[in-house]
């Protein structure tokens, strides 16, 4: 059976032979962020593959990661285009460098996982927040629920983290 | 070692100089066409035929490329009587035509046909919008596809912000300098009776204009328009029987890659203010035997402002990071070293998916370009090379162009043309 349930009134679905990413967000609706590591190479990858980019090697396990990390770039989304965006405007989607394995295998390399700037609760954040985010600043992880057994990441400020003074921002607001 | 350092494209063994582009053609570029594609691609292809003298038993193979909007080869062949000895069907967008006119090269140097006709039709406004509202965001949303579009983040320009700003913040690009572009390509429009958008914009109207997608303001993107194009490519030999100058082929680069593409487009890779073009120059330029300085014009893809200054940037027509300079201080105006995007482009002038810069740089080594100069006895443009708002827009002494042609920041094809040396 093909894994399905809406979310913000768009369908989402898993097809059965799709087993990557039906483990990738099956271990998201149980609060684990896992990436898949290449038993020989030991790399981490995302988002989910079926083999290992660097090695061509098809052998994984799923393992936990920290979601922390640093926002690498960004979009700013003031038009929508989907139906689904159009009371959310303004919204973030975050590109983030992930702490683990950043840098590797190649200096300009990281694990970038996107997601959209929401709060801790996972409600989409007010303009006056987005306007304090930007490349630099420290977020972490938080899932929202689409149905049982199938949940999605999103970012949050990391409070706990210390800030960089003023993470760059697009020069017009 | 570079990716690409195993290319030996020091001898001219890739065809250079073998192949041309015979005729060009296009529809109107319009909103709201009320035509099937279909019909717009009988349209074009037939005005490209006319324009390189052909009747159907000249044309024996077709290429063409789309996502699903389009109709294919074979019904069009077939409205305009033509036998097909090779047709393929496409899947994609920017960065086909330049890929696609490599593949007609190869097809007819394997012997399978003689002469092919490349198009792109599309209703990119009033049938499957371009900018993806309506039918595109009706689509399901499955596997891969959760990780982008589950977050709001589906469109072109929404999938493409975080290199736009990522290179803004590694080299300090500024708004303004990007607006360029639209100024650039929107007096080139002013200068172009077919084009959509023929006003002209200053720097401040694009900073005004309403915030799409940071950076993007609605004037840093691209028209959607309704229309069909045509590109005829055959041997240099046959070419010349043509009644317009061949503009001849000196090398070509399709759909090269960055590292690590994915579903993302190039995020997992670096750095992610680099596009492709940083390794398709590795081919494009070794293959046609010239380099960045030798090139009069260029045609850099257009889907945003931002778009046409990464390439340029890229294939090294300025150093790295410097691509705002050389964007917005006169060296891309018509007047200036190297015009870009003659027509107006996807800005302004039509979004075609690549094709409208190559036909345009196709008119321009004719020296051909189809603007308000007067006809002169002889039947050719009396250029006055005054490019003042409805005057001219032919390059003097356009010898070698240079397209580069986009899918996505990973992802770009482009092509080298020069005049017949004959």
């Amino acid at each position: 059976m093909p894994i399905q349930g809406e979310y913000m009134g768009m369908m989402l679905t898993i097809d059965d032979v799709d087993k990557e990413n039906r483990e990738f967000f099956k271990y998201c609706a149980e609060g684990d962020f896992r990436l898949q590591k290449a038993k020989k190479s030991g790399l981490l990858r995302y988002p989910p593959t079926t083999a290992c980019p660097w090695t061509g090697e098809r052998d994984y396990d799923w393992v936990p990661v920290e979601g922390k990390g640093a926002v690498h770039s960004y979009a700013e989304v003031h038009h929508p285009i989907q139906p689904a965006f159009r009371e959310k405007v303004p919204y973030m989607i975050l590109v983030v460098d992930l702490d683990t394995q950043k840098g590797q295998p190649t200096e300009p390399e990281a694990l970038r996982v996107a997601g959209n700037l929401v709060t801790p609760d996972g409600e989409f954040v007010p303009p006056e927040t987005i306007k304090s985010v930007g490349i630099g600043t420290r977020v972490k992880m938080v899932f929202t629920k689409v149905i049982d057994g199938f949940a999605i990441p999103h970012w949050t400020i990391d409070e706990d983290a210390e800030q960089p003074a003023t993470p760059w921002r697009y020069p017009q607001e | 070692m570079s990716p690409t350092s195993d290319t030996d494209a020091s001898a001219p063994k890739y065809l250079r100089g073998k192949y041309a582009i015979c005729g060009v053609g296009e529809t109107t570029y319009r909103r709201g066409s009320e035509e099937s594609t279909r019909n717009l691609a009988t349209w074009a292809i037939g005005n490209a035929m006319a324009d390189a003298g052909m009747t159907a038993d000249d044309i024996d193979g077709m290429l063409d490329y789309s996502g699903n909007d389009s109709t294919f080869a074979p019904l069009v062949a077939n409205d305009l009587g033509i036998r097909l000895n090779f047709y393929m069907d496409v899947h994609g967008g920017g960065s086909s035509t330049e890929a696609l006119i490599g593949i007609a090269m190869g097809v007819i140097e394997a012997g399978m046909c003689k002469t092919v006709a490349i198009y792109r039709a599309m209703n990119g406004y009033s049938q499957v919008r371009i900018g993806g509202t309506g039918a595109r965001s009706a689509v399901p949303i499955v596997g891969d596809q959760i990780h982008h579009r589950a977050y709001g983040w589906q469109s072109a320009g929404q999938m493409f912000a975080p290199t736009f700003l990522r290179h803004m913040y590694d080299y300090g690009t500024t708004p303004e300098q990007v607006a360029a572009v639209k100024v650039a390509h929107s007096k080139h429009a002013s200068n172009n009776p077919k084009a959509y958008y023929k006003t002209r914009f200053t720097v401040e109207d694009v900073v005004n204009s309403r915030i799409i997608c940071k950076p993007l303001h609605l004037l840093d993107c691209c028209v959607e328009t309704d229309n069909a194009t045509c590109i005829i490519v055959t041997r240099l030999d046959r070419a010349r029987d043509c009644p317009n100058p061949p503009a001849v082929i000196q090398s070509v680069v399709g759909r090269c890659c960055k590292p690590r593409g994915d579903i993302h487009l190039h995020y997992q890779g670096g750095p992610i203010s680099t596009v492709a073009g940083h390794y398709a120059r590795e081919i494009l330029f070794p293959n046609a035997g010239l380099g960045p300085e030798d090139i009069d014009v260029t045609g850099s893809y257009d889907a945003f402002t931002f778009t046409t200054m990464l390439q340029l940037e890229d294939y090294g027509f300025c150093k790295k990071g410097e691509g705002g300079d050389y964007v917005s201080n006169g060296t891309i105006e018509l007047g200036g070293r190297r015009p870009n995007n003659t027509s107006g482009g996807h800005l302004c002038e039509g979004y075609t998916h690549g094709m409208n810069m190559v036909i345009e740089n196709t008119r321009q080594l004719r020296g051909e370009v189809d603007d308000s100069c007067p006809v002169g006895p002889d039947g050719k443009k009396q250029h006055t090379y005054d490019y003042a708002e409805g005057g001219c827009r032919q390059v003097k002494g356009a010898e070698v162009t240079c397209n580069m042609g986009w899918a996505h920041p990973g992802t770009g094809s482009a092509m080298i043309m020069a005049k017949d040396a004959r």
